[in-house]
């Protein structure tokens, strides 16, 4: 039904352009995960790109005065129905698109997108990746038509590690990740940098379980605690890291925790009291970070959506679109792709900038914990982040394997 | 180690339970109306959802009654008027017919409650600690949700073996067309049937629902296992349905909580695996990863070797 509805809707969007001459939108397809499992990250993801879009427009929006446009599509987190939505997109005349949940769909977009500007010069797309960081695309798999705008897992992983490294306590490490390519990326990469930096550090499980698939948690959470764990790293998100922190709880299991994704989606208030100064999150920004500008924005949202910000960089990557677009001068997208190359967008925390050799978007990261009695909280539990240790941009990057092969 | 071996084996019954609670009414329905329901998961998450809506207003323990009461409610109607229409065109249509119904009700219910998981948690006394296992406390709530399920084993085979009513259930079950020639009402028995049956699906979701989770792919993802329940357990015995839930639950929990890897878990069978070559790969992958699996590898197993599963009367 919602699928009838969109293609009524792009449609009619089509006639409303044409219509509309040159104050026509420039329009961003969303494409994520907006039914099953996964539907509540990839809805959190649009009301972030909508809000964020917003703001752009209304402070006169892009190529002086168009708008831009947020059109959403519902890959139900399936590379396949990516794929034919792409072919789609590329028949409507969408010349941006955009994804983030599960870097599966990421991968086969990247690969689509390569094949159809290829093939087609004319229908050229770029694809502005907000959230599927697994390292192979801005390494192997690097392609001059995606940009990534969040730290991959690698960069991640190094910050979190070295966060870690530093308790001298820490002598013992369970690894539980989602099997597929990120959560393999995860694991792996934790448990090379670990032994990097603290060969003292014992990793005393290394668990893989099925994506979405597991209700209850409570034999991982058994056999972490027989293990003699003294923290869990994971990089699960959604329903996987809610339920295994509830399970978590309600075995009154206690560790430390070193995640990427502890602060969407009602993990909070399922772990509640029970993670203060145990939760451990990377993050690019977060609600306690005192800069005037982004607290006025991320309230704003709150105060419309009832619901919490949680993704700065869809509000960096808009505007370094934004910027873009301007910079290119019109929305010709092989214009659009050569400004984002290389550039410096300045973003209220700091300058950040897209790497040229990898198109991997270099920007500050924080290492937070739950704590009581910030300014801000999450989901109204009275509990929020505050920072434990900074890393800024330069101090993110990491060498790469990529070698683009850039147009003529 | 026998901390471990002790709690997973709790948490496999616990797990094992309320698959039962869930697919006990499939089976009821299956043996005797010959209907593969393939809604019967979607009045689990209806069980789950209705529940939910009902303790807003009123807590928990209203909608633990109310809602499967619903359900069953629910059930009847879909046999009455749906069912039993279809019926006459054969089981093809019966089971294309639930088919559809169970597409039907989850797009329902991401109408009615939306496509994300809704907040749906236990009352706090079933959160605390029961007692404590190797460093870990097993809550109540799994407590409860073993003693509801036992209970209704119990219930439904007093019912069954013991009053007027279930050996009405029972002839109608080989002899409908005797039992209606006798001057019962075989279709009301059949409603009935279909009402208990989804109502026992409706109570396992209220349970369910809110110890693990309640979100709309919860029916689509419960759904091939109750089959397997079905099939291993035998056409038509509860007592087998039983056994072969907690099996299932027990395997998978085991699977999960002492994986080694597929070579290893061959060779303390006797059978030597290759640690290089082209199958290397495969048996490196450990029991846990393929948990989920397990069930379906027995499926399949009792479908070649033992078609009437562990107790059953007939064949499938």
């Amino acid at each position: 039904m919602q699928k009838f509805a969109i293609v009524a809707f792009a449609g009619l969007t089509a006639l409303a352009v044409q219509a509309a001459g040159a104050t026509e939108p420039v329009r961003l397809a969303f494409v994520d995960p907006l039914s099953g499992p996964l539907a509540s990250s990839g809805q959190l993801g649009l009301n972030h790109y909508r809000f964020a879009a917003d703001e752009i427009n209304a402070k006169g929006g892009v190529l002086g005065g168009r708008k831009l446009e947020i059109v959403p599509f519902d890959s139900k987190a399936s590379p396949q129905e990516a794929i034919l939505i792409l072919k789609r997109l590329a028949d409507e005349g969408f010349h941006f698109v955009s994804q983030g949940n599960s870097s599966a769909v990421a991968a086969a977009i990247v690969d689509a997108v390569d094949k159809n500007n290829a093939r087609d010069p004319a229908k050229t797309m770029v694809y502005l990746n907000y959230s599927a960081v697994d390292p192979a695309l801005t390494n192997d798999k690097c392609s001059y038509w995606h940009f990534r705008f969040d730290s991959e897992v690698d960069m991640k992983t190094a910050a979190m590690t070295e966060f870690m490294a530093r308790n001298a306590a820490l002598k013992k490490v369970y690894l539980i990740n989602q099997d597929y390519s990120f959560g393999r990326a995860v694991g792996e990469a934790s448990r090379k940098m670990l032994g990097q930096k603290r060969a003292d550090i014992e990793i005393v499980g290394d668990e893989y379980h099925p994506l979405v698939k597991i209700k209850d948690f409570a034999p991982y959470i058994a056999k972490i605690k027989a293990s003699g764990a003294q923290a869990v790293m994971t990089g699960n998100f959604g329903a996987d890291l809610t339920l295994l922190v509830k399970a978590a709880k309600d075995a009154g299991l206690e560790v430390d925790w070193y995640t990427y994704y502890s602060s969407l989606l009602g993990a909070v208030t399922a772990i509640g009291d029970a993670g203060v100064d145990r939760v451990y999150e990377l993050t690019e920004w977060h609600e306690n970070i005192d800069n005037p500008e982004l607290s006025a924005f991320a309230d704003a949202y709150k105060a419309q959506l009832k619901d919490d910000w949680r993704y700065m960089r869809v509000r960096t990557m808009l505007n370094m679109f934004a910027q873009a677009l301007d910079k290119a001068g019109s929305d010709d997208p092989r214009k659009v792709a050569a400004a984002l190359d290389n550039a410096t967008y300045k973003s209220p925390l700091g300058d950040v900038v897209m790497q040229a050799e990898n198109h991997q978007l270099l920007q500050p990261q924080y290492v937070t914990v739950l704590a009581r009695g910030g300014k801000h909280d999450l989901e109204g539990t009275g509990i929020g982040r505050k920072t434990v240790a900074a890393f800024t941009a330069g101090q993110t990057e990491l060498p790469t394997t990529c070698k683009m092969k850039r147009p003529d | 180690m026998t901390g471990l071996l002790a709690l997973s084996l709790l948490n496999g019954l616990a797990y094992g339970l309320l698959l039962f609670l869930l697919s006990s009414g499939l089976t009821l329905i299956f043996s005797m109306m010959g209907v593969l329901n393939f809604a019967h998961a979607s009045f689990y998450m209806l069980g789950a959802y209705l529940a939910y809506q009902i303790s807003q207003v009123t807590g928990f323990w209203v909608g633990l009654v109310l809602a499967p009461l619903a359900v069953a409610a629910l059930g009847a109607l879909v046999e009455r008027y749906g069912l039993r229409q279809v019926h006459r065109h054969g089981h093809v249509a019966e089971l294309l017919f639930t088919f559809g119904l169970a597409f039907l009700i989850e797009e329902i219910v991401q109408l009615v409650w939306g496509r994300a998981a809704v907040e749906f948690p236990l009352p706090a006394p079933l959160r605390e600690p029961l007692f404590m296992l190797g460093g870990i406390a097993y809550p109540v709530y799994r407590v409860f949700m073993m003693a509801v399920a036992v209970g209704c084993f119990l219930a439904l085979l007093a019912l069954l073996k013991r009053t007027r009513v279930g050996l009405v259930v029972q002839a109608a079950l080989t002899h409908p067309r005797m039992v209606g020639m006798l001057g019962h009402n075989v279709p009301l028995v059949f409603m009935s049937v279909f009402a208990v049956g989804a109502g026992l699906a409706g109570l396992a979701g209220v349970i369910g629902g809110s110890a693990l989770v309640t979100e709309p792919a919860m029916a689509r993802e419960l759904g091939p296992i109750v089959f397997v329940v079905v099939v291993v357990g035998g056409l038509g015995s509860i007592g087998g349905a039983f056994i072969a839930s907690l099996a299932i639950g027990v395997l998978q929990t085991l699977a999960i909580g002492f994986d080694v890897p597929l070579g290893d878990a061959l060779a303390s069978l006797g059978v030597a695996t290759s640690k290089s070559g082209n199958l290397a790969e495969l048996w490196s992958v450990t029991l846990a990863q393929i948990a989920p699996l397990l069930p379906y590898l027995l499926l399949i197993l009792v479908l070649i070797v033992r078609p009437r599963g562990i107790a059953g009367r007939r064949d499938l």
